[in-house]
Order: C-alpha cells, then structure tokens, then sequence
C-alpha cells in the first residue's frame, strides 16, 4: 500500500474516506466548544438562539463576558506565572542535564539516564501526593522541632510549581539533548583553536546554535505548565491555575462563558505554535 | 521463433506537462546482459519501473515471454528487481531474506530451507542464513540481494544501479562478478547504471539513453567505436570535443574550421551545407604526439602546441596540449615506455591523428 | 566525550541529582513509608500492612482497581487500531504538502488542554447535545437520548486524549521504512497484507510500542475525562487517590492506592518493554 502500488478504487475510497472521518472526530469537539461561545443563551448546548458576543465582552450579571470576569482573569494570570516560572526551571536544568550526557563519560550514567526518563512514566497524581506527602512531612518536621512554619512546603503555588518541574524537566531535557546530538562538536574545537576559552567556546558557538531547541523547550514545558492538571489538582491552595478553576466551576454546571475561555485558549495555543514554527524557520 | 524475454513497444509515459519516456522500444533476447546507459534523469528508472510494475505507462506495451504484463501487479509479475539501495528487509535474518519470496508462493518450509542454503552456496556466501543483514558488507549484501530474486527464478532480472553504492574498489570487483553470476544463473539482466564502464564492461548490448529516448543500441564496442549520435560520441567513453562550422564535404569525409585549426573527419550522415555547426569528437588514444614533426607526416590532421598540463595515472595517464592557435586543449594519451615518454610542461609538441579517427556530427538546420 | 572528573562535571550533575533527589527519590520513598502506616491512635502509627490489606478485603477498590487496568488496555487497542491506518496514510501514502499538513492537523487538538477537549465531547454528547439533537432531526430519535456518563463515553474520551501520542511515534518509524522496501516485497510476489504483517508492523515496532506505553500511562492515570465523561459511578482508580487525600483526609490509604497504581503502570510498560525486546531509553527518548 504505497502510492506506487496500483490500488482497487474502492479500497483507495474507502480508506481516503476513513482519513477524513478520523479527521473530522478530531476537529468535531473542538468546533462545538468554538461555536457555542457565541450562543446567545445561558447554556452552550442547543437549540441555537442567535449569535453574540456577552461571553467575551459583556459586564453585566449573568452575563459577564471572560474579558471581565475578574476570578477567571485572576486564573489566567496564575498559570501563567506559574508556567513561566516552571518553563524557566526546565529550560535551565534540561540544558545543564543535556551537556552532562552528552559530554561526560561516568559510572552509573545509563541508570542516572533511565532514572531522568522515570518522572515521565509515573502517572501524574501519584507524582502530585508523593511531592504532597513529602513536603508535608519536612513542614512538620520544621515545626514540631523549631516551631517554625514554612508556608511554602503547604499546598500552593510553590509546591504546583515544583510538582510540574519535576516531569516538564524531563521533556526539556529530551528536546535540548535531541539537539545538542546533532551538534558538530569540532565547531566547539575550531573556536578553541581560534583562542576561545571553553566557557567561551560554549556561549559563542554551542548555545546559539542549541538557541532553537532552547525557545522550542520553553514553549513546550510552558504549555505541559498550561494545560497540566492532575499534578496540580494534588498541589492547589487556594490561588487556583487556569485549569483547576475551569474545572470547579464545570463541575457546577457550564455556560458560554467556558466556551469563550476555551476559545481564547486554543488562540493563545495557535500564536504559541506560530512563534515556535518562526522560531524553527530561523 | 521465440520471442524474446523482454519486449517493450512504444513506450510512453509523461509526468503532468513532461515527458519521462518517449516512444522507446526495445527486445532483450533470452539469457543477455542488456544495459540502460544514461545521465541522471534521462527516464531509465521510469522505464524499469514501469516493467517491474511500480509505474504505470501513458502508452505502449510491455511484454515478458511475448505476454503483455500492463495489467498484471506487480506482486504476479515474473520479473524480479534489485533496488539501488537493495532493499533488503531490515527485520529479517539473510535466510528469511531469501526465502521471502518462497514464502509468499506457499512453499514447503523444508523445500524453502534447501532452496534458500542453494541459492547462498551458488553465491559463494554458504552458512550465512542466520545472520543479521546489518551484519554483512556492501558486496555481500549485494549478492544477497541478487540472490533474493535468483531463488524465484525470474524471467528477467532488474537491476537499479545496485553498484552505486560501493566505494570504487568494491564496484570494480562486483563488475566480474555480476557477469560471472548471470552466466550462472542464465537469466536475462536488465541493467540500468549512468556509469558507463559499468555499462560497457558487462553487457551483451547497451542502449544509451538521453532525454526519454533511445539514442542507439548496439555492442559496447560498437557504441565505442561507432557512436550515432553526438550525445552518444561524447557520453560513451572519453573524447575531445571541439565545435566548428564546415566548410567542405569530400565523399565520407567533411571539413570543419574550428577556432585553431581545420579538422577533417568522417561525416556522421549524408545531409550537410556550407557554414552549418558541427561537433568533431576525436579520441584521446587515436592521438599520435611526437617531437618531430616529420614523424606525422602520414597523418590527415597535424596540429602544434605546447605541454600545458601533465596529468599522471599510472596506464591511464595523459597530456593536456593548448594548442598554438586557438585556445584549445586537447587531451592526448601519454606514450607509454620509450624515448618519447618523458615530457614536461612547456615542451613542443606535434599531434597528428587520421581522418577515419574522428567523427563529424553536424546539426540539423532548424 | 570526557571522562576525567573536573569542577564542571560536578556543577553539571548538581542541578540533576538535586531534581531527581529531593523531588522524585525521597518523595517516593516517604509514599512508600507511608503506606506502610497504620493509624493505631491519635498522631500513633504502626508499621504494618494495614492499608494493603484494606484495600484486599474492599471488593469495590478491587474492582475499581482492575476495571481501570482493563478499561486503559482496551483504550490502548483501540487507540491503534484507529491510529495506524491514519500513521500509515499521513507517512506513506499522503507526499508532499498534504503529508505535513495532515501531520500538523493531528497535533492541533493538543495544543489545547484536556479540560477543553473534553468539555467539547460533553456539549457533544450529553442529553441536550449536538449528537442527541441531531439524531432527533434526522428521525433516529424520538426523544432526547443522553449519551454521557457510561462506558463508551469514557472511551471515546481516552481514545481522543491519546491519539496524539500514538500517531506522532507512529508516523516517525513509518515513515523511516524505504518505500523500496515495500516495493520489494511486492516484487518478490507479497501481498498486502503479508508486507503488513512481515515487513511494516515489525518494522514500526518500535513506534507501537512507545505509542502503547505512552496511551496506557495517560489512560491509567487520567483523572479528568473518567469524572466528567464517566459521571459519578465511572469507578476510576485515580479518584479514590483523590477521595482518599483531599475529601477522607486518609493519607495512609491513598499512599497505598498510589503505590499500588504506580506499581500497575510499572509492572505493564516493563511487561511490553520485555515482549518486544525494547528498552525504556530508546522508547521514551
């Protein structure tokens, strides 16, 4: 089965007609989510009332539009700041982590490489409750021998933050090494010759040329940020991301207005995929 | 009378707007080594893989023991195909290799297992089944490919360059020892390759092919020593060109006047006119060179020049002549052995060759 | 490749153990303890077994336990049965633009979260839905038919939330096999579904199973599509994790149901690594 394979017409229908199908199952959920942001009635289902645009811009009860909805607002900015800072962690271990394998020879390497890899084979709430458990533990620790009573180690932002980076690290570290691979290494060794140091050697050849890789592993550990779920619902305090808000107020029960958050969302995901295409194009 | 093995009539076939294959026809008698010889892009991979099936003609037949096969997959075909890169399944050892195709024809697994240990002892490499493909080297890799095909007993045997893809050592040895497999296997070969001392080494006859048709067909040494065309003159072996306009005819003989000097050679085609553009080849070896330029007297062409260039390669060694006149270099065998052998840059030098060593082809007023 | 140990090496491999220690190791670890407490009075605990054998004795945790397994392989299947032939078109049949934009339409719906997504198959399918309306409009339905909450909806849930996973290793190793080795297994007399079976399915291996493993974990461990495509009786062991932690306050017992869901997932990937003679480096990496 290859296009030079003379094929039976019915059998080349049939299959173009499965592709399709596939493809319509794919976009199907997402089209719906879409149009009903722009259902003019207070449920995103049908019948279809007429088209508006209160779900994104209206101020007024009930129908606050996302645009003014401050508690959604609010969850935006949360995992936002919450992806950055984990995106950032990632990126700077997943390159530190892609030049010790890739550079150095040592005892124990393939262990400490499967062991890298294991945090993206443990099921996200179990990696949440163990991170839980465990801050859990030092926080009491601290107070039942100092009285002293670390906030940070309670469930909230910090602790989300650490439960991402400890799989997002692993996924940045894959895309920097991916790289870092393919590098030509007697670049690094011309520009000794040329009277680099290797610190220099690394920030003048090496880095720009793993610059690609680096922009792709934000991204992609900004949105693994963005849309993770089940680590953080085992780490939340009260400051909820994105994510976990949009998830309670399902569980009330759904109008537009979570249409018209998924709607900006998947634009928000399209100019991220768009930067990083840029990013790969240069 | 038999027919041949291999027949094709017309064929024809087009990409969109150009044309692949253009109105080629041709026989392979039984048991012949015949060979596709062509530039990169010149259609001969269309034509193979229109006969094994992986490409269906715009018009024409293709015909195996004179049955046409257009409408027979390639699965049925009784034509089996070397690939350029071989092809050779990566996820089996050599023994399931060659027993593929048994295989797929519902053999008896101990008849398979006897054809398969055969057809590695025919091919000098007995014992080898168990291994992985990724354990052997290029030149054993190809005869497991060959020997893939040989087991099914094909009618004809395609072979994509398969010599591509060895270093130059390998591909010299493999030359012999494709001819010898052929003479073993008695099987037609059809040959595509766009190197020609492959081509002219092995085959019982070559078609030079250019731009989607046929430019001759004959013997290597017909297309060596005869060539048709102008494509054919300068593709086929080495040559030294030069580009003029005529400016006499004398019975099979014609004149050229090209930059720096008049060349008489034989005329390739009866039609010519004064001041029409003519293409003269003369082969580096039918080049006398000497010191004195008595010793040419007996030539039709004599021409003077200086040594610009001494290229060194053992037999195959050579002269660059800029001549007096003109600028161009002529290429010259170096005389092997003697007084006369060694030369240096800036000498004078005489050339001399005959009339019947060179060849005219003037192009068609359009 | 270096091999002698200088400063650098250590400030490379700091950030590294520091990570994999103090965030992946010791908290396990600390689970693991955990699990191993028995709760004998107040702030007094026990080593013992207690929590495992509670979780024996239970028939629901059991049950809920081996309906996960079941239903995240049953996931797995169908996640390739319906991915493969779309792999094999966007890798070998599809050339030129419409192979990278059928590649890159695939990756689409997993730009947006999960949440998302589902929230898109519940407009779909529950009473008031797209579907039900639709199957009323074309005659095939009296009433409103609510097709949530039941089996097939988590399904169809698990099988879209994975697919991407499938299709993207899938595509890769598929689309390394020459098509001139396809083409000679049909020169050599193969039909198609011999080239399937003997030369395209061992070829693409390697990519089935990293795909299954990858659809497998997310299915074992996926919280958000059994609870809202499920309903309240989806039975999914990940929400007696949750129950146990966040609304009984037992975290004993939800140490142990975490363990015991780590070491199910761990058990079945190091099963199909074994099968198909794969390591974990080459599958994930």
């Amino acid at each position: 089965m290859i296009p030079t394979i003379p094929r039976s017409p019915v059998v080349n229908w049939i299959y173009k007609a499965y592709i399709a199908l596939f493809f319509l199952y794919l976009a199907l959920p997402l089209i719906v989510v879409a149009v009903f942001g722009f259902n003019d009635s207070q449920f995103p289902s049908l019948p279809w009332k007429g088209f508006t645009w209160d779900w994104f811009f209206g101020d007024t009860q009930p129908r606050v539009g996302f645009f003014h909805e401050k508690s959604i607002l609010k969850a935006v900015g949360t995992s936002v700041f919450v992806g950055v800072c984990v995106s950032i962690l990632a990126v700077a271990i997943g390159t530190t982590n892609a030049f010790l394998f890739n550079r150095y020879d040592f005892r124990g390497k393939g262990a400490l490489y499967i062991l890298m890899i294991l945090p993206l084979v443990i099921p996200g709430i179990v990696l949440g409750i163990s991170i839980l458990v465990f801050s859990s533990s030092v926080a009491n620790v601290a107070w039942d021998s100092i009285k002293w009573d670390i906030e940070a180690l309670r469930p909230g932002l910090v602790l989300v933050v650490l439960g991402q980076f400890s799989f997002v690290a692993t996924i940045a570290t894959l895309v920097i090494s991916a790289r870092l691979k393919s590098f030509d290494k007697t670049l690094e060794e011309a520009a000794l010759n040329l009277g680099a140091n290797q610190l220099t050697a690394v920030r003048t050849v090496t880095i720009p040329y793993l610059a690609p890789a680096l922009a792709g592993a934000f991204v992609v550990s900004f949105l693994m940020s963005f849309e993770n779920f089940n680590t953080t619902l085992m780490l939340v305090g009260s400051d909820a991301p994105l994510t976990i808000a949009m998830f309670d107020r399902l569980k009330e029960g759904s109008t537009p207005l979570l249409n018209a958050v998924s709607l900006m969302l998947m634009l928000g995901s399209s100019l991220l995929a768009l930067v990083m295409i840029a990013f790969e194009k240069r | 009378m038999i027919a041949p093995d291999l027949q094709c009539h017309n064929l024809t076939k087009h990409y969109g707007d150009t044309t692949a294959v253009d109105n080629v026809s041709f026989d392979v008698p039984a048991g012949s080594f015949f060979s596709i010889l062509g530039p990169s892009g010149c259609g001969k991979t269309t034509i193979m893989r229109m006969i094994a099936g992986f490409q269906e003609p715009s018009s024409g037949d293709i015909q195996i023991k004179g049955k046409s096969v257009l409408n027979v997959a390639p699965n049925k075909r009784p034509v089996n195909m070397v690939f350029q890169h071989l092809a050779l399944f990566p996820m089996m050892n050599v023994a399931d290799n060659i027993g593929y195709g048994l295989r797929r024809r519902k053999m008896a697994k101990p008849l398979i297992n006897r054809k398969v240990e055969e057809a590695l002892e025919r091919i000098g490499l007995p014992g080898v089944g168990r291994r992985q493909v990724s354990e052997l080297s290029g030149g054993q890799k190809q005869r497991i490919a060959i020997a893939r095909c040989m087991v099914l007993e094909p009618d004809v045997l395609l072979l994509d360059e398969p010599l591509g893809a060895l270093d130059l050592k390998l591909r010299e040895q493999m030359k012999v020892e494709l001819k010898t497999l052929q003479a073993a296997f008695d099987t037609t070969f059809l040959y595509i390759t766009h190197d020609q001392s492959e081509a002219l080494v092995m085959s019982d006859a070559i078609a030079v092919m250019n731009a989607g048709h046929f430019e001759q067909v004959g013997s290597a040494q017909d297309l060596y020593h005869n060539p048709q065309t102008a494509f054919v003159a300068g593709f086929v072996g080495e040559s030294n060109k030069w580009l003029g306009s005529v400016t006499q005819r004398d019975g099979h003989y014609i004149d050229i006047d090209t930059p720096s000097m008049t060349v008489r050679a034989m005329a390739s085609g009866d039609t010519w006119n004064k001041g029409a553009k003519a293409q003269v080849f003369v082969r580096p070896e039918a080049i006398q060179i000497s010191r004195e330029v008595s010793a040419l007297r007996d030539y039709d062409n004599i021409l003077t020049g200086k040594i610009e260039q001494i290229l060194f390669n053992g037999a195959a060694s050579r002269l660059l002549v800029r001549s007096e006149k003109g600028s161009d270099i002529i290429e010259v065998n170096m005389p092997q052995a003697g007084t006369t052998s060694n030369w240096s840059q800036g000498d004078i030098a005489h050339l001399g060759w005959s009339k019947d060593q060179g060849v005219a082809f003037i192009e068609s007023a359009k | 490749m270096l091999s002698h140990r200088n400063i650098g090496f250590y400030l490379l491999l700091a950030p590294l153990a520091l990570w994999l220690i103090l965030l992946i190791v010791i908290p396990h670890i600390n689970l693991a303890m955990l699990s191993l407490q028995e709760r004998v009075g107040v702030r007094q605990y026990e080593t013992s077994f207690a929590n495992y054998r509670t979780f024996i004795d239970e028939p629901l945790y059991i049950m809920t336990f081996a309906r996960t397994a079941v239903m995240s392989i049953l996931a797995t299947t169908l996640t390739l049965l319906i991915g493969f032939p779309v792999a094999y078109y966007i890798a070998k049949m599809a050339v030129g633009r419409a192979k990278s934009v059928l590649f890159l339409l695939c990756l689409v719906p997993f730009w947006v979260s999960e949440l998302v997504r589902t929230f898109g198959w519940m407009i779909l399918l529950r009473e008031t839905g797209v579907v039900s309306s639709f199957l009323q409009w074309a005659g095939l339905a009296s009433g409103p038919v609510e097709l949530l909450y039941n089996d097939a909806s988590i399904m169809v849930g698990l099988v879209y939330t994975s697919m991407l996973f499938m299709v993207v290793p899938l595509v890769s190793t598929l689309d390394s096999l020459d098509n001139s080795v396809i083409e000679a297994g049909y020169d050599l007399g193969g039909s198609t579904p011999s080239i399937l079976r003997e030369i395209v399915i061992p070829h693409a291996m390697p990519g089935i199973v990293s795909g299954c493993i990858v659809v497998f974990m997310l299915s074992l461990g996926n919280y958000l599509t059994p609870i809202m495509l499920g309903g309240k009786d989806s039975l999914w062991f990940t929400e007696l994790i949750y129950s146990q932690f966040i609304v009984r306050f037992n975290w004993e017992l939800g140490a142990a149901f975490g363990f015991l869901l780590l070491f199910l997932s761990s058990v079945i990937v190091w099963a199909a690594l074994r099968l198909s003679g794969q390591t974990l480096e080459r599958t994930m990496g």
